[in-house]
């Protein structure tokens, strides 16, 4: 673990950095729905720590919010981060060797922590990434959470500084680099129109999921061939 | 929202996150699956930042979003840096709904 400090880059921290004070002002924004919605503020905050999934904790205080059953709320969270079954089995190379790395690792498998570890491929630089950001979202989501429950109605809306476009675009700035890969570029293409068909007609979570189906332009594997 | 939702949902995520990681090592997979798996986080990736970028609930998301998004994409592809494709894709769409864009 010691040895993982020493092979974090420099720029990687920065970026890593920036993309936690995103998640800590999302977080700040989480808790002040909470709040608003009546969730006690150690529920909020034990969510932030244990679930540690940010969809699912605005699901949650959305269905909340709209008078639904907490059994509504948990249905719908753990359809939304099914998604993160296949991100594990993407990822294992990455987060950990053994038992102890891999029960810690599990726990920040997060979006944004997987497309920011696998822009930096596989091997060590890939895995200090992968903890770095990890821990770093993991404490800004819950500083956020804290300070939005404290602050209330006084946090503002957090798409007024357009942060619902900054996921996305830091997201898409992740994945760009491996789409130069003719087969990924085929796969993604058609996850995402598959995804956004979808999502008029299924619950949220689903349609990510169906995205999978995109594998299904995979192809033959052409990663011989030289990527334009 | 009671303990025992929570402590279900956080077990459940947690889980799901664990069981990947240790599927993953516990099989041999061939190099072909390999490949499957790889290319299916980033089905998953790509299908997360177009539905994120699109949508909101079960329908548009309004154009001010998926412009800041569409501006970031451009300097990423330019390889600007990380930070500033972040800060300049969230203050397009800050400054188009302060314009009045949806």
């Amino acid at each position: 673990m010691r040895s993982l400090y020493r092979t974090i880059d420099r720029s990687d921290l920065r970026d890593a950095t920036a993309l936690a004070a995103a998640v800590g002002v999302v977080g700040a924004s989480y808790g002040a729905l909470a709040a608003a919605a009546d969730v006690s503020p150690a529920i909020a905050i034990g969510m932030s720590v244990l679930v540690l999934a940010g969809s699912s904790q605005f699901l949650v205080v959305a269905v909340v919010a709209a008078g639904g059953s907490p059994v509504a709320a948990v249905l719908g969270g753990l359809l939304l981060n099914a998604r993160h079954l296949p991100f594990g089995l993407a990822m294992s190379g990455v987060v950990a060797d053994r038992w102890p790395g891999r029960l810690l690792g599990a726990h920040i498998l997060i979006d944004e922590v997987v497309a920011f570890a696998r822009a930096r491929g596989s091997g060590q630089r890939a895995r200090a990434a992968y903890w770095t950001c990890g821990v770093l979202l993991a404490t800004f989501w819950l500083l956020g959470t804290v300070v939005g429950l404290l602050a209330g109605s006084a946090v503002p809306d957090p798409s007024v500084f357009g942060l619902d476009a900054a996921f996305p675009a830091a997201l898409l700035a992740l994945v760009l680099p491996g789409l130069k890969r003719a087969d990924a570029r085929r796969v993604g293409l058609t996850a995402a129109v598959v995804a956004l068909a979808a999502t008029p007609f299924l619950p949220p979570g689903l349609p990510v999921l169906v995205g999978l189906l995109g594998l299904l332009a995979a192809g033959r594997d052409t990663t011989a061939e030289v990527p334009r | 929202m009671n303990w025992p939702a929570v402590l279900t949902l956080a077990a459940g995520t947690y889980l799901l996150r664990l069981t990947g990681l240790v599927l993953r090592d516990r099989v041999t997979v061939p190099a072909r699956v390999e490949r499957y798996l790889d290319l299916g986080a980033t089905a998953l990736l790509v299908a997360l930042v177009a539905t994120a970028a699109l949508t909101d609930g079960d329908g548009f998301a309004g154009w001010a979003r998926p412009a800041g998004v569409a501006v970031g994409a451009l300097l990423a592809w330019r390889r600007l840096p990380f930070v500033l494709v972040v800060v300049l894709a969230a203050a397009t769409t800050g400054a188009l709904r302060y314009l009045g864009v949806p």
